[in-house]
């Protein structure tokens, strides 16, 4: 496996790598040495916002732009890092005047339109707290997630406003101030909204951005775990220092790309490296408002000079189904550097780029927990394919063990598989789970974090991920939580009981898969299992819901009543079932979902010959 | 194949995979993901779909050319030789 390597050669023209000697670079490291980089106020404070936008608009970069932002319909709005800047101050003004004080926090729920960066980073100028939901969000996922987070100020648009906020605004009490982004201009502004443009056209493009502690929170981002509710990671401005640092050395930024993060702001990676980063950076950041479409995608890359992408393995995948001839046909002479993110990419894909772009793929890893990309194959260093690289400079990342009593044990063997574990204190570290300190703390071990990624690490010091720990599903690179969507499966009055798992799935990696037991009654027909795909759908919206439900006369569970995922999953795959021996003795493995056989199946999943597993 | 026949075959995949969309209210030429709420994979199934109902294999560089209803019908009727 390790033999298996693909070279680097620095092509002629391009700029040196950010990151060239690896364990040169290492032994240099200092996140002091990081934060120089940056400006800061000279109280010692740092605002994510002044460091994106601010300082580069009151230097020589303020025409240099900053966002390019391509509609859907062909429509192209400019931004340089002054009028970003402008606009950021007007929004931050325009909470100012709505009396929102800082530390409160605004939700935006929006696609990707203009607005949303200019919100986000308004909100950070005004010292708020910005939690960005995904808009394929239903209902129910968002007033989750807004109930944690006690949101007082949501940015929306007339078209989601009606279809995900209005059914649920009364559950939300603590939402003060509904900001509309008007994209339905045959009909009215909802009721007890107030529209953004205007509000922002009365405001000053002035602002003095709060100056915030690098302690103080800026960042909200929900992440799912295998039981209970969603968890909000709370990330504080003093982040910046790593978001900067890692967009060079991962990324290998230099201020003068064009940079594409394909990534959704809903997501982590969409705010760390989908706004921050880039504009920390000084560089260009193409913002595409259209959900993926490959030939549109081949489009901009070459249209718009794109020099560094930062994509995700779905994506790269779907592009696979087209075949390389679709991308090699066009050619790419900016373009230096690619990345993907979001779950492991295969080594086929990995090479799928040479063919494509004439670069390979580098895959780099990271969570919502740690803010910023620790583990990466760099620009300058060969690449294994399949691996997600090394750590980067100032982050020790190691296989553990974890003992009865609580502590970890370092796993020395190489290729010995384990959790992988960070030795805590990178500035991009999440500070908590809003409101769950007891959740936070399982999450450490001495001076470790403990990620719930299983993984090895090679003799070279390359890790490979080799599963999660837990039972979450990881579906096109997002994070869901099974008992999110059983949960929304309990609220119909057939289901007695409902087990969700991850399937393995050529082109999302897997894909969130429903086991429902019906009540008394009801009966396992075509009819009811479209009610129940239709029910949950419009309850959690499409990133959450499941794409295939089976029907099954009973589920697995404990004891203690627990439904057993990880069998439902053996059984799915026609894996050994392994050790049963806390199952509930009325529940025999035969009596079971015996692979669905019966289910009439949703969704089956289109084939990919090219990136089957092998 | 007629052209009614060909947006049937449509709406039947697309309500296999979102049933919960306002099939009554959906504007033929506005984009059916914004409209449905479909996400790409399940655009992708959709086209399984398609392939199964009217045996048209469309190539992965051709989706942008079924955005909307209206245009989804075009294509397909185009390709059947309706």
């Amino acid at each position: 496996m390790t033999d298996d390597v693909i070279p680097k050669t620095r092509r002629p023209g391009d700029p040196p790598p950010q990151l060239e000697d690896y364990a040169l670079a290492r032994e240099r490291f200092s996140w002091t040495a990081a934060r120089a980089s940056l400006e800061g106020f000279p109280d010692g404070t740092i605002n994510i916002a002044h460091e994106a936008v601010d300082r580069h608009a009151l230097g020589p970069r303020a025409n240099h732009l900053a966002l390019r932002w391509l509609g859907r319909d062909g429509t192209v709005r400019d931004f340089t890092y002054r009028e970003l800047s402008e606009a950021s101050n007007r929004f931050a003004n325009v909470l100012d005047e709505l009396g929102v004080p800082p530390g409160d926090t605004v939700f935006v729920l929006a696609g990707r339109i203009p607005e949303l960066y200019i919100a986000v980073l308004g909100a950070l100028k005004r010292g708020c707290v910005v939690s960005p939901l995904f808009s394929a969000f239903g209902p129910e996922p968002i007033r989750t997630r807004m109930t944690i987070g006690a949101g007082r100020v949501l940015v929306t648009t007339t078209s989601l406003y009606r279809k995900k906020i209005a059914p649920i605004r009364q559950d939300l009490p603590a939402l003060k101030h509904v900001l509309i982004v008007h994209d339905e201009p045959d009909n009215e502004l909802p009721l007890h909204t107030m529209e953004l443009r205007t509000l922002m056209g009365w405001s000053p493009t002035t602002f003095d951005v709060r100056h915030t502690r690098p302690e103080e929170p800026a960042l909200l981002h929900f992440t799912s775990g295998t039981t209970g509710r969603p968890k909000g990671a709370v990330h504080v401005h003093g982040a910046v220092v790593a978001h900067a640092i890692t967009g060079r050395l991962a990324l290998d930024l230099h201020e003068d790309d064009v940079f594409w993060c394909t990534a959704d702001p809903g997501w982590v990676t969409g705010t760390s490296y989908g706004i921050v980063s880039p504009l920390v950076n000084g560089a260009t950041m193409i913002v595409d408002e259209a959900d993926f479409d490959a030939a549109r995608w081949y489009d901009i890359l070459r249209d718009q000079n794109v020099s560094v992408w930062y994509t995700a393995p779905t994506a790269v995948r779907m592009m696979m189904k087209g075949g390389a001839a679709a991308a090699a046909q066009h050619s790419y002479p900016k373009l230096r550097f690619i990345a993907s993110v979001g779950e492991p990419l295969n080594p086929q894909a990995v090479r799928w780029g040479i063919e494509a772009f004439g670069l390979p793929i580098h895959d780099n890893w990271w969570q919502t927990e740690t803010g910023g990309i620790m583990i990466a194959n760099f620009a300058a260093l060969p690449i294994r394919p399949g691996s997600m690289g090394l750590p980067l400079p100032g982050i020790e990342a190691a296989i553990v063990r974890r003992l009865d009593d609580g502590s970890v044990a370092a796993v020395d063997t190489p290729d010995q598989e384990g959790e992988l574990a960070l030795k805590r204190g990178w500035p991009s570290m999440f500070r908590g789970y809003l409101g769950e300190d007891e959740r936070y703390r399982k999450c450490f071990s001495g001076d470790w974090y403990l990620t719930g990624d299983l993984a090895r690490c090679d003799a070279d010091g390359y890790f490979w991920f080799v599963g999660r720990a837990d039972d979450v599903i990881k579906s096109s690179g997002h994070l869901i939580g099974p008992f999110e969507v059983e949960s929304a499966f309990m609220d119909h009055p057939a289901v007695a009981e409902a087990g969700v798992i991850g399937k393995p799935d050529p082109v999302a990696g897997e894909i969130v898969k429903a086991f429902v037991a019906l009540k008394p009654g009801f009966d396992a027909t075509p009819a009811l299992e479209r009610e129940l795909l239709a029910f949950v759908r419009r309850k959690l919206g499409p990133a959450v819901a499941p794409k295939e439900i089976a029907f099954a006369p009973s589920l697995p569970k404990t004891r203690s009543g627990k439904i057993m995922r990880r069998l439902l999953k053996a059984r799915e795959l026609g894996l050994p079932e392994g050790d049963t021996s806390t199952m509930e003795g009325d529940a025999p493995a035969a009596n079971g979902v015996a692979h669905a056989a019966a289910s009439p199946h949703v969704g089956s999943a289109p084939t990919d010959p090219e990136s089957a597993a092998r | 194949m007629n052209p009614s026949a060909i947006r049937q075959a449509v709406i039947d995949a697309l309500s296999s995979v979102a049933p919960e969309g306002d099939y009554d209210r959906l504007r033929p030429d506005r984009g059916l993901r914004e409209q449905l709420d479909i996400d790409s994979y399940d655009f992708l199934t959709v086209m399984v779909r398609l392939h199964e109902s009217l045996g048209v294999d469309v190539p992965e560089a051709d989706y942008g050319k079924l955005a909307t209803l209206d245009e989804a019908v075009v294509y397909l009727a185009a390709r059947l030789g309706a």
